[in-house]
């Protein structure tokens, strides 16, 4: 099966200029697979950022190529096509919401699709129903808290009907239940409507949902695994100035200080409680 | 300068249709030299209480005392009283504004009839407690870092030496290099400048490393406080008003639970580790 976003030797640059020459991507080879659900870290600056606008052509690599489902995204003509497959979320509530009432925000996409009217209602009634926020339809987008926010900018990508939905920082500037809102829509969407999930995070407890991690660097994939492949290597992530989880930095420390029966990929509370009920 | 807050109550819009009570009945005193942090989720009433303190907000009913005077009396200016209560609120790069980093910095200093020939000074001081390099300052807020931009902000409140601090969610949004650099800053304010400190924040992991006493607010009151360790003992109940303890706290309380002989009142990972250690050489 081909990937359904496939980066091949793809190095980008926000300035022509030889001279101020600034690679924020360098040689990134990546496939991301149909319903595959990845977590993308990196310190601010590491090109993650950047990673993630070349997946729905609002940027465009300087050489290489990037294919969404097969189709070259320097191919001008199938823009629409491409964005329509890839959604994006960004990092600030308040900047993605454009109208005066939620289902009107959410039926703004498949509007400018050309979508049918009844068929507009009948996906802005689904988006809504899959993200938990139907109860807000006719209420104004300023009155929802942030997690609401983030919710109903979700809900008008699902209304496009997208194969993938590519989240930057969605839970950055959310408070504990706004993040977990959040974080149940994206499992959800992933695990019942097999939707893609691309999440760009500085959040380990987030990361460690996904089925794959990647850490970029100096605009380069320097790590890529399971989060259990990727935690474990603590001193490294700890170089990047990345944080691993609370529980599987005690695990290390614990390993160091000679009990290394424990294991050095624990990424929860239960697994480490067994690991010490197994002790003595 | 203590700050006392005394049966504080504030209403928004108070009288109208969309009047909301965002604080009831607050008693809180703050002493010199502490290092608070005060911790609820999003509507808790945390920032509403916080812009009290320099009389940014004026309360429906209650008092604010600092150093003893009540500041909504007549005869206070509460431009002194903002020269002693520094607020760097939430996003503080939003409302950088200057052709310069200099001219930014020392917008603050200037409105407080700082002279010309001290002002160079005051900023150089303020830009090297956060650690910038002087060579920005003929620079443009604009074209630095996320995180350079947040410490140019925080310089300008600094740049008004004010013996008090009050940080709203100073580290939100930041990566976590970031978010080091800011907290590592907030704990050199209060250990060598020796400054009172009031952290705001929904971060438990970020309060617990530093705060000596916590505050927990929900739906507009003070729940619960204390020193960290008292107030972890609540974890339910913390989860219950969307907030939690940290993870190394709550395996100690799990392992407790399950018959494990732990003291479960550490929240740092290194007293987390030495607790464990404890419990693993009995075995």
């Amino acid at each position: 099966m081909d990937a359904l976003i496939r980066f091949v030797d793809v190095s980008f640059s926000y300035s022509s200029d030889a001279e101020h020459e600034l690679e924020a991507l360098a040689d990134i080879n990546l496939d991301i697979d149909d319903g595959e659900f990845v977590a993308v870290l990196g310190h601010n600056g590491s090109g993650k950022s950047t990673l993630a606008k070349h997946m729905n052509a609002l940027l465009v690599p300087t050489s290489g190529k990037v294919y969404v489902a097969g189709i070259d995204t320097q191919n001008a003509e199938r823009l629409w096509e491409i964005r329509q497959m890839v959604g994006m979320v960004f990092q600030n509530p308040d900047n993605q919401l454009v109208a005066t009432t939620v289902e009107e925000d959410v039926a703004f996409g498949p509007e400018n699709l050309g979508v049918p009217t009844p068929e507009i209602h009948r996906r802005v009634d689904e988006a809504l129903a899959v993200v938990g926020m139907s109860d807000y339809r006719l209420h104004s987008p300023h009155q929802l808290s942030g997690g609401q926010k983030q919710r109903v900018a979700i809900a008008g990508m699902i209304a496009m009907r997208p194969r993938c939905v590519v989240l930057d920082e969605p839970t950055a500037m959310l408070d504990p239940v706004g993040r977990r809102e959040v974080m149940q829509t994206v499992i959800k969407l992933n695990r019942e409507e097999k939707i893609t999930i691309v999440l760009i995070t500085h959040a380990m407890e987030e990361a460690i949902l996904a089925d794959r991690v990647i850490v970029m660097e100096e605009g380069r994939i320097v790590m890529t695994g399971t989060p259990r492949e990727v935690f474990s290597k603590v001193e490294t992530l700890a170089k990047l100035r990345l944080d691993v989880p609370e529980i599987t930095s005690l695990a290390n420390r614990l390993r160091q200080r000679g009990f290394d029966q424990i294991p050095n990929n624990i990424l929860t509370i239960e697994e480490m409680v067994n690991v010490l009920c197994q002790f003595g | 300068m203590p700050i006392r807050v005394e049966n504080l109550s504030y209403t928004y819009n108070a009288g109208q249709p969309m009047e909301q009570e965002a604080l009831r009945n607050v008693t809180l005193t703050i002493e010199d030299g502490e290092f608070v942090g005060l911790i609820g989720h999003t509507g808790s009433g945390k920032s509403t209480l916080v812009q009290h303190f320099n009389g940014l907000l004026k309360p429906t009913s209650g008092k604010i005392y600092i150093d003893g005077v009540d500041i909504f009396s007549k005869g206070v200016s509460l431009r002194s009283i903002r020269q002693k209560v520094g607020m760097v609120f939430q996003y503080p790069e939003y409302q950088l504004f200057g052709e310069t980093v200099f001219e930014d910095v020392a917008f603050g200093p200037k409105n407080m009839g700082v002279p010309d020939a001290e002002l160079n000074d005051r900023v150089d001081q303020a830009l090297a407690l956060v650690g910038l390099d002087l060579s920005l300052k003929e620079r443009s807020p604009f074209e630095l870092s996320g995180g350079q931009k947040r410490k140019v902000a925080i310089a300008g409140v600094l740049a008004m030496q004010p013996q008090t601090l009050i940080l709203d969610e100073p580290t939100a949004g930041l990566d976590p290099k970031g978010r080091d650099e800011v907290l590592s800053l907030v704990a050199h304010l209060h250990q060598r400048e020796h400054k009172t400190i009031i952290l705001v924040s929904h971060s438990m992991e970020d309060v617990a490393r530093l705060a000596q006493r916590l505050v927990v607010m929900a739906h507009g009151e003070i729940v619960l406080e204390g020193t960290p360790e008292v107030v972890f003992r609540q974890a339910e109940y913390l989860e219950a008003i969307g907030l939690g303890v940290p993870q190394v706290t709550r395996l100690l309380q799990v392992l407790k639970k399950q018959g494990f002989a732990v003291d479960p009142d550490h929240y740092t990972i290194e007293a987390v580790e030495e607790e464990i250690v404890k419990l693993l050489e009995t075995m």
